[in-house]
C-alpha cells in the first residue's frame, strides 16, 4: 500500500475535490453550513482532535495531511446522532467513514490507533470466513472471570489477539464471497486512483 | 391466523452456542406462538456492521450486503428479509437505499455479485424483527396470545442507536422512541416515563478499543435506569445488550458501583409472557439473572 502525503497530481492541491471524487459520500462536504450542531452530538466529543464541523472546514481550507492524519474519525461511534441533526443533512457518519477508509488505504492512519486497529482486524477475521461468530458468548466468558485489563491495552500488548474469541463456522461459498470482494476492491481501487 | 413468512437474516449472533443465544432462542419461541415461520437466507454472509468500514471502504460493504439480497431473491422469492440484529438491519437497509439511489453503485454491485454468479434485482424490503412486531401484528394483535402479565416489574426501554436512527421506527421520534415502553406495557409490564439515556449510545464496537470512553456511555445508561426505578433494562439490540450488561462489573470493579441490572431482549419479555419457561425465554443465557421474570415463568 502506498504511504502518500503527497496531493495526487490530478488534485493540484485541491484537496476538497479530492474528497469530494475519492471519498465515500465527500461530495456533500461542500454543503456544511458550519452550524456546529453536529460538533456537540458524538458521544466521545470531548476526546475528539477535531469534530465533523471542525473537519469539514479544514477539507475546504485544504488541510490534507491533518485531516487525513487525525484521530479524530476514528472515535467515531456511529450512533447517527449527527445525521438526524444536521440542518443541511449531510450523511456525516459516512463521511468519517469514508475519510478513515481512505486515510487507511493511503497509509496515514496515526501509528497504534485501537480503532483502526480494531477495525482492520474485524473485517479481515469476517473476510476470512464469511461470518464472525460466538463473539458475545466468549466475550462474555471473558469478562465474568474477570480476566479483563481492558481489551485496549490486552490489544496493544499483543499478549492476546482479540479475534480469538471470535470462533468460525466458514459460509460454505466462501471462494465466491472472496471474489465478489477482490472484485468490489478492485473498482473501488480503480476509483480512488489507487491502482492503475 | 395465516401464517407469515420471511426470509431470516440471523447475523452473527444466531452463531452462538445455545448457553448464550438467548436472543435467538427467545426469538424463536416468540415466533412460534405468532405462527411466524423464519427461513434463513441459505449461506447469509456477516454484513460487516458498521465498524467494517476501515477495511471494507463503500463498495466491497455494499457487495457483501448485496450477496445477502441476491441469495433472499433466489431461494425465498416474494418474502420480506427480517433482522434482528439492529446493526444488520442498517448495514441492510443502507445498502439497499444506497443502491437503489445510485444506478452506478448498482452497476457496480452487480459486477462484483458476478464474480460468484450471483445478481441483485432490488425486490428486497428490508425489515427489523420490531417493525415485523409493530406493522405486520400490531400491539393488539401481539396481546391476544398473552397468557401471564409481566405486572410488577418496572422496565427501563432502551432504545440506543441503530433502531433508532438514522432510519427508525416508522411513526416513531428520533428523541423519544416509545415502541420499546409500548410492548412493555402491552405485556403488563411498568415502562419508565422518563429515562434520559433512552437513545443514548453505549459506544458499540469502539467498546473493544475505546474501552474507558464506552464504560462512562454505559456507566450513565445504567445509572439513569436506576435512578427512575428501573427493575431491568430492555433492548432491542444484541451489542447493546452485551455491553450494557457485560460490562457492569467491571465499572463495579473499577468505580466501586453495585450495578447488577438484568438486560434483557424485547422477545424475551414477550416469551415470559406467552407462558413460556426460563429456556424457551433464554433467561438461563443471562449473565445478571432476571429473577423476577423468571418467578413469572414458574408460576
Ligand atoms: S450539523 Fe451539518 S451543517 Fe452543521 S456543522 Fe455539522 S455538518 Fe455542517
Ligand atoms: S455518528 Fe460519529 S460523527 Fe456522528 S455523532 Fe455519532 S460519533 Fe459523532
Ligand atoms: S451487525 Fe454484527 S452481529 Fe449483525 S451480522 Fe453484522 S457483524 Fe454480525
Ligand atoms: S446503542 Fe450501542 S449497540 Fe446499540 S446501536 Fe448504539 S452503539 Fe450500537
Amino acid at each position: 500500500m502506498a504511504t502518500n502525503l503527497q496531493t495526487p497530481a490530478p488534485y493540484h492541491n485541491n484537496f476538497l475535490r479530492e474528497v469530494e471524487e475519492r471519498v465515500e459520500e465527500g461530495e456533500w462536504v461542500k454543503m456544511c453550513m458550519q452550524c456546529g450542531v453536529c460538533a456537540g452530538s458524538c458521544p466521545f466529543g470531548p476526546h475528539w482532535e477535531h469534530s465533523p464541523q471542525k473537519i469539514f472546514m479544514m477539507i475546504r481550507a485544504g488541510k490534507r495531511e491533518e485531516v487525513l492524519t487525525s484521530d479524530a474519525m476514528w472515535m467515531c461511534t456511529s450512533c447517527y446522532n449527527c445525521v438526524v441533526r444536521c440542518p443541511r443533512q449531510l450523511p456525516i457518519t459516512h463521511i468519517m467513514h469514508g475519510l478513515a477508509s481512505y486515510a487507511h488505504r493511503l497509509g496515514l492512519v496515526p501509528k497504534g490507533q485501537p480503532t483502526h486497529e480494531f477495525a482492520t482486524m474485524f473485517w479481515n477475521n469476517l473476510a476470512k470466513k464469511g461470518r464472525v461468530n460466538e463473539l458475545k458468548l466468549t466475550l462474555a466468558l471473558y469478562f465474568k472471570d474477570g480476566l479483563v485489563a481492558g481489551i485496549k491495552t490486552v490489544v496493544l500488548a499483543k499478549r492476546l489477539n482479540p479475534m480469538e474469541i471470535f470462533g468460525g463456522h466458514a459460509i460454505k461459498d466462501l471462494k465466491g464471497f472472496q471474489a465478489i470482494i477482490a472484485k468490489a476492491r478492485e473498482i473501488e481501487d480503480k476509483k480512488q486512483g489507487l491502482t492503475g | 391466523m395465516a401464517k407469515k413468512e420471511y426470509a431470516f437474516y440471523p447475523g452473527c449472533s444466531s452463531q452462538l452456542k445455545a448457553s448464550a443465544s438467548n436472543y435467538l432462542t427467545s426469538v424463536n419461541s416468540m415466533c412460534k406462538t405468532l405462527d411466524v415461520k423464519l427461513t434463513e437466507i441459505p449461506d447469509w454472509n456477516c454484513c460487516s456492521a458498521s465498524i467494517g468500514y476501515c477495511e471494507g471502504g463503500e463498495l466491497p460493504r455494499l457487495a457483501i450486503n448485496a450477496r445477502n439480497f441476491a441469495q433472499a431473491e433466489t431461494h425465498l422469492p416474494g418474502q420480506d428479509i427480517v433482522a434482528t440484529c439492529a446493526a444488520c438491519w442498517l448495514s441492510a437497509r443502507e445498502t439497499k437505499d444506497r443502491l437503489d439511489g445510485s444506478a452506478q453503485l448498482m452497476k457496480e454491485t452487480n459486477e462484483a455479485l458476478a464474480a460468484a454468479g450471483l445478481h441483485y434485482n432490488a425486490e428486497v424490503e428490508i425489515r427489523h424483527m420490531v417493525e415485523v412486531l409493530i406493522e405486520d401484528f400490531g400491539y393488539e394483535e401481539l396481546k391476544k396470545s398473552m397468557k401471564k402479565s409481566l405486572e410488577g416489574i418496572k422496565f427501563a426501554g432502551y432504545v440506543g442507536c441503530q433502531t433508532n436512527r438514522p432510519f427508525g421506527i416508522s411513526g416513531e421520534s428520533f428523541e423519544n422512541p416509545l415502541y420499546l415502553d409500548k410492548l412493555v406495557e402491552t405485556f403488563g409490564g411498568e415502562a419508565l416515563t422518563k429515562y434520559d439515556q433512552k437513545v443514548a449510545c453505549c459506544g458499540g464496537a469502539l467498546a473493544f478499543s475505546e474501552p474507558e470512553k464506552s464504560q462512562k456511555q454505559i456507566r450513565d445508561i445504567v445509572e439513569s435506569a436506576y435512578d427512575h426505578g428501573a427493575e431491568m433494562i430492555v433492548t432491542p439490540c444484541p451489542l447493546c445488550q452485551a455491553n450494557v450488561e457485560v460490562y457492569q462489573s467491571e465499572i463495579n470493579k473499577k468505580q466501586g458501583t453495585k450495578f447488577n441490572m438484568p438486560v434483557l431482549y424485547y422477545s424475551q419479555l414477550m416469551t415470559v409472557a406467552y407462558g413460556g419457561s426460563m429456556k424457551d425465554a433464554g433467561l438461563d443465557g443471562q449473565l445478571i439473572r432476571a429473577e423476577k421474570l423468571e418467578k413469572i415463568t414458574a408460576k
